[in-house]
């Protein structure tokens, strides 16, 4: 419903400017030229897209991110207490924060939403406990190996090295993760109720 | 390190693959017809959101808004440009590929601004939506300082993209 609202204002907008500066001919062009666009982008980055996502198939198959999973697993017990315990639990977040990395976006999300039930089945009915506040912040702030879908945009306009963005976009993740689990930090020592 | 690391992790997986006597080929076109369906179901939101994004720099709104909000990302140091890209990102996966992909057009794939636009892409999630779905699904209501938290790692992160842009 968001989306509805922030299109809404974005036509409304362009028209009223348009109107101001008396040149709603261009605007009538460019809502063309804008969708014709939309089809340009998806058939630009369809390649590349579809090639990363069977080789996301071949990593899972072939339990490659099992194995990512498992050199992960010291940290997430660490991060998340209720991994310690429950064994089940633990591998449904080591698969969330692996196939994040991988970039494997569709794989994460049904592993991260059954990590959050196993949790939310241990914290008081209806509440987000610290654990699960982080495995948000985990997910929000996106470590990710080979942003895959950033670097076929490049491509298609253009871009030679498509790929020489890598190092800047981990640099950034780390950060943003790292203060994103700071913060959560302080927020929790600062609400001492459980 | 960026050029040589995707054939190295293409190479690595498929001998990996191969060394546990899975189908490596088949694996690759049923991922690559599974790529293709999720290419479908955004197909339709950026014909849509890139109409009014167009729409938008045409008429010059887009301009007047950078221009409204330029004293504040000065002041952060995040190049104003990127005004529409971290106003839509925690909202929308599809729409913040759409308007990045736009600016890295308007400015320049390789022009600081359009690097800048990508790092903010390759590093960030869509906070919001993740935290409606992994919450609703686990009917989780008060979300605590899960909102907060989460936002000041995206604000780090466009805050990283602007220097990182510059620096690497």
């Amino acid at each position: 419903m968001v989306m509805s609202y922030v299109w809404f204002f974005m036509v409304l907008l362009s028209v009223v400017f348009s109107l101001l500066s008396g040149e709603g001919g261009k605007l009538s062009e460019s809502l063309l030229s804008g969708a014709q666009s939309g089809i340009t982008l998806a058939i630009s980055i369809a390649g590349p897209m579809c090639l990363w996502s069977g080789l996301g198939k071949a990593m899972e198959r072939s339990g490659l991110n099992r194995v990512v999973a498992k050199l992960s697993s010291p940290l997430v017990g660490r991060l998340f207490p209720s991994a310690r315990k429950d064994e089940t639990t633990a591998a449904y977040l080591c698969a969330n924060l692996c196939a994040n990395f991988l970039g494997l976006g569709n794989a994460a999300t049904p592993m991260g939403i059954a990590a959050t039930k196993r949790m939310a089945s241990l914290a008081p009915k209806g509440e987000a406990s610290h654990e699960m506040c982080r495995l948000i912040v985990m997910n929000t702030a996106s470590i990710q190996l080979i942003p895959a879908n950033v670097a076929a945009v490049r491509a298609s306009l253009g871009c030679d090295s498509s790929f020489d963005i890598l190092p800047a976009v981990w640099v950034t993740s780390l950060c943003s993760v790292a203060v994103g689990l700071l913060a959560a930090r302080v927020f929790q020592g600062v609400r001492k109720d459980g | 390190m960026g050029e040589v690391i995707l054939p190295l992790v293409l190479l690595a997986v498929s001998l990996f693959t191969l060394h546990r006597k899975e189908n490596l080929y088949d694996a690759l076109i049923s991922g690559a017809g599974d790529g293709l369906s999720t290419l479908k179901s955004i197909v339709p939101a950026l014909v849509v959101l890139l109409t009014a994004v167009q729409m938008l720099r045409t008429s010059g709104a887009m301009e007047a808004l950078t221009g409204l909000l330029s004293p504040v990302f000065r002041f952060l140091g995040i190049p104003p440009e990127t005004a529409p890209l971290v106003l839509i990102r925690p909202f929308s996966g599809s729409a913040a590929l759409a308007v990045g992909a736009e600016i890295m057009a308007a400015y320049g794939v390789d022009s600081a601004i359009g690097r800048t636009a990508a790092i903010m892409l390759g590093s960030t999630e869509t906070t919001f939506y993740t935290i409606s779905v992994y919450f609703g699904a686990a009917g989780v209501k008060r979300t605590r300082y899960a909102v907060p938290a989460a936002l000041l790692a995206d604000l780090t992160g466009f805050l990283m993209a602007s220097i990182t842009a510059r620096f690497f």
